[in-house]
């Protein structure tokens, strides 16, 4: 059964503290759990909900987000009805990539009016989690809001910056407020609305002629009086990833055998694009513990606590320690890490030893060498 | 249509009855090899790396995970507009069909695809061998030679000559007497079953062989025997890299754990020559606090509570406390129990071993293999294998 729904992925002005990490990257595209990019969570958990149409809105330094959907094959997206559409910023000049949200998606409105599909779900790609939206659809039609907000309850973020939401006692939401507001509240949304298409589109003609453009701040938070925002419990694993401080503390929960379990496999499996990477091969001598560990690496040394992306050598003598190290990364021997991110391809001589600590850790940025 | 220099005859309909009961519901090009491959995968790469974008693969014996697996190529590139992978079983034709009789008779009944493509030589190669190699140099080398047929032969031990098919050469390397599995060898140059024809003489021998009702319309017994003795111009083409057959579980056993020697010469990790295959689209293998891997390769989906020494795993195997894996592979999705030890086996795809069992072989016993799916309880001793 084709589902009445579209998915869109909106990257435009996507709340970043990533620092180096997205210096020349959208924060879409930043590799996450040894072999993804964020968005790959959010596209994977539509594709199992039985989307078969999703856009993405593209904002900036897009290259590596065209490089990595492609086609959308890799999410089974490329297909005759429906599919994957990257749309980029239709701007006319600087100016216009500084407006908000709600000034490109009705740029983008043709692309809307002419998909098919009564409702839309609109979603960031910086929530990493593992969802099914086909349950939020269903309580969206039970419920008769006019648009459901997925929310989670999370007393501790680690780090991550969410909007805070507070309900009344028939879920419907009474207010929401940006990370920094002074709500009492352990509900954070999770920037993830399903809504009627013609509502989306009402919205964004009466806001922008009201001068405001942002879907969210603008659209939905100053009309919570007038439009009737049900809230969606959601309770699997919740990773908020827009500050260094969260990227980190979430990459290590990975290493917990329940969010292994559940993030990655349930309800759906995640996709994402195929390297074709050999299995990962260690050596004599080699000595990993408590770590994820993508394909293709060569590990010669030590490795504890760390996640290892697809590629990378640990030579001999090397330790690598409550590291996250990104594709193609070397670990030269005898080199020491502690609390290091580093970030694709990134070089470390023999006998460097390098130490960050859990609320900063050290950030090598690309094909850095040390 | 452009014509196509060169297409590709991919054999994959072999049983192989020496596998036991990892072919019992497959074919052997399907089975499993070196913790993310089938082997049909390395022969499939090998032609797309060496140019060739038309590929036929001949299929008869138990073909669905192979059919299901190959679908339209798209995983080593091979889904093109013309040309591409086309999976070629045996079909009825108006004066009825048949199987497969051979080799050459499995080319025979695609005459037709080849000729769609009218190409100027033909490729004919064997899922069943594990190898990089570049076809397209072998494909110089034929060019050069002006030969009518290539075959690609690798020097191997005088001790082991006996099991192959061997070239007799001149010193130019041109054939002059074939002898397949010889009690006495003249050579130890063997065939590694890769053959370029010229695509016109191939198709007359191919017609005459099928008129010979007393042929076994093999390549090895019949074609070769038969140009040899018309005295048409059979060159070789001598390779010098890793090749093996992977016919039987112990040659099986022992390919997989090339991989594990520090001077293997079957590099996996060579950007430059990707062998490819279907993604299994699993997350980072995660090893435990208690977790312990040495010189082994390991998969993605894998999750690692013991220990792992010289081995292979497969994606999706999970490993659990105190349990010790030791010179063994570990197919896709296995479900090792806590407390097992297995030494020396091959455990098949999905097989589930409970808690405590020993699965063990001593140095010169057989390997011990558990089939696909099979569910092993404690018995208190070494598990008995059912052949």
């Amino acid at each position: 059964m084709s589902m009445d729904m579209m998915g869109v992925v909106n990257l435009i002005h996507e709340p970043d503290e990533l620092e180096a990490l997205t210096a020349h990257r959208p924060l879409a595209t930043v590799p996450f759990g040894g072999r993804y990019r964020l968005v790959d969570f959010t596209l994977s958990s539509m594709v199992n909900s039985g989307i078969s149409k999703v856009a993405v809105m593209a904002h900036t330094k897009y290259r590596s987000l065209v490089d990595h959907v492609g086609s959308g094959k890799s999410w089974d997206l490329h297909h005759r009805q429906g599919g994957l559409f990257v749309l980029p910023p239709m701007a006319s000049d600087m100016s216009d990539l500084r407006k908000g949200d709600l000034f490109h998606l009705y740029q983008q409105r043709d692309f809307f009016t002419r998909s098919q599909g009564d409702y839309v779900l609109i979603c960031r790609s910086h929530m990493v989690c593992n969802i099914n939206f086909k349950d939020v659809l269903r309580d969206h039609l039970e419920s008769g809001a006019d648009i459901t907000a997925v929310c989670k309850r999370q007393g501790d973020s680690l780090g991550g910056k969410a909007r805070k939401v507070k309900i009344d006692a028939s879920g419907r939401v009474t207010e929401m407020q940006d990370h920094f507001g002074r709500l009492q509240t352990d509900l954070v949304s999770m920037e993830m609305y399903v809504m009627r298409k013609d509502l989306l589109l009402d919205l964004v003609e009466t806001s922008l002629a009201q001068g405001q453009d942002h879907l969210v701040r603008h659209g939905i938070m100053s009309r919570l009086d007038r439009l009737r925002v049900h809230a969606y419990l959601y309770d699997g694993y919740l990773g908020i990833i827009n500050t260094i401080q969260s990227y980190y503390l979430n990459s290590m929960q990975l290493l917990l055998p329940d969010t292994w379990k559940s993030l990655f496999f349930t309800p759906g499996p995640i996709y994402t694009k195929v390297k074709d990477e050999p299995p990962t091969s260690y050596h004599e001598g080699a000595k990993t513990v408590n770590s994820l560990i993508a394909n293709g690496c060569e590990i010669e040394g030590t490795v504890v606590g760390s996640i290892l992306f697809r590629g990378v050598k640990v030579q001999k003598g090397a330790i690598v320690r409550n590291s996250i190290v990104m594709q193609n990364g070397v670990v030269g021997e005898n080199s020491m890490l502690d609390h290091v991110i580093l970030d694709k391809e990134a070089y470390i001589e023999p006998g460097r030893d390098i130490r960050g600590v859990t609320d900063s850790p050290y950030i090598a940025v690309k094909r850095k060498v040390i | 249509m452009v014509r196509k220099e060169m297409v590709a005859m991919l054999l994959a309909g072999g049983e192989g009855k020496r596998l036991g009961v990892l072919t019992k519901a497959l074919a052997k090009p399907a089975v499993h090899f070196g913790g993310k491959y089938r082997i049909i995968d390395f022969t499939l790469s090998n032609c797309v790396h060496s140019g060739i974008d038309t590929v036929g693969v001949l299929t008869q014996y138990q073909p669905l995970v192979l059919n299901q697996y190959l679908g339209i190529g798209s995983p080593w590139g091979l889904d093109r507009r013309y040309g591409g992978m086309a999976v070629l079983p045996p079909y009825m034709k108006s004066k009825g069909g048949s199987w497969y009789k051979g080799t050459a008779n499995a080319i025979y009944q695609n005459m037709g695809f080849i000729d769609r493509y009218d190409p100027e030589y033909v490729l004919v190669i064997s899922g069943d061998h594990i190898y990089k190699m570049d076809y397209d140099l072998m494909l110089d080398h034929h060019k050069a030679s002006g030969a009518d047929a290539t075959i690609a032969v690798i020097e191997v031990d005088w001790s082991e000559a006996s099991r192959f098919g061997l070239m007799a050469t001149d010193e130019t390397g041109k054939i002059t007497e074939f002898q397949e599995k010889p009690k006495i060898p003249k050579s130890n140059l063997a065939s590694m079953g890769v053959y370029i024809f010229s695509w016109p003489v191939l198709q007359q021998y191919l017609i005459r062989d099928e008129d010979n009702l007393k042929s076994s319309n093999d390549f090895g017994k019949d074609i070769i025997p038969a140009m040899l003795a018309d005295g048409i111009y059979l060159n070789t083409y001598t390779f010098q890299d890793y090749w093996k057959d992977v016919g039987t579980i112990q040659s099986l056993w022992e390919a997989n754990m090339d991989l594990l020697s520090e001077e293997s010469q079957l590099v996996l990790n060579d950007k430059n020559w990707r062998i490819y295959s279907v993604n299994p689209n699993q997350p980072a293998h995660y090893i435990s606090p208690a977790g312990n891997v040495s010189s082994s390769l390991i998969t993605e989906g894998c999750f690692i509570e013991g220990c792992v020494n010289r081995s292979v795993l497969f994606y999706g195997v999970h490993v659990g406390e105190g349990s010790v894996i030791r010179d063994s592979v570990i197919m896709p999705n296995a479900q090792i129990g806590k407390n097992v030890t297995i030494t020396r086996a091959i455990i098949g795809e999905g097989a589930v071993i409970a808690d405590g069992v020993y699965i063990e072989s001593a140095e010169g016993e057989d390997i011990q293999v558990v089939a696909s799916d099979e569910m092993v309880l404690p018995a208190g001793t070494a598990k008995e294998v059912e052949a």
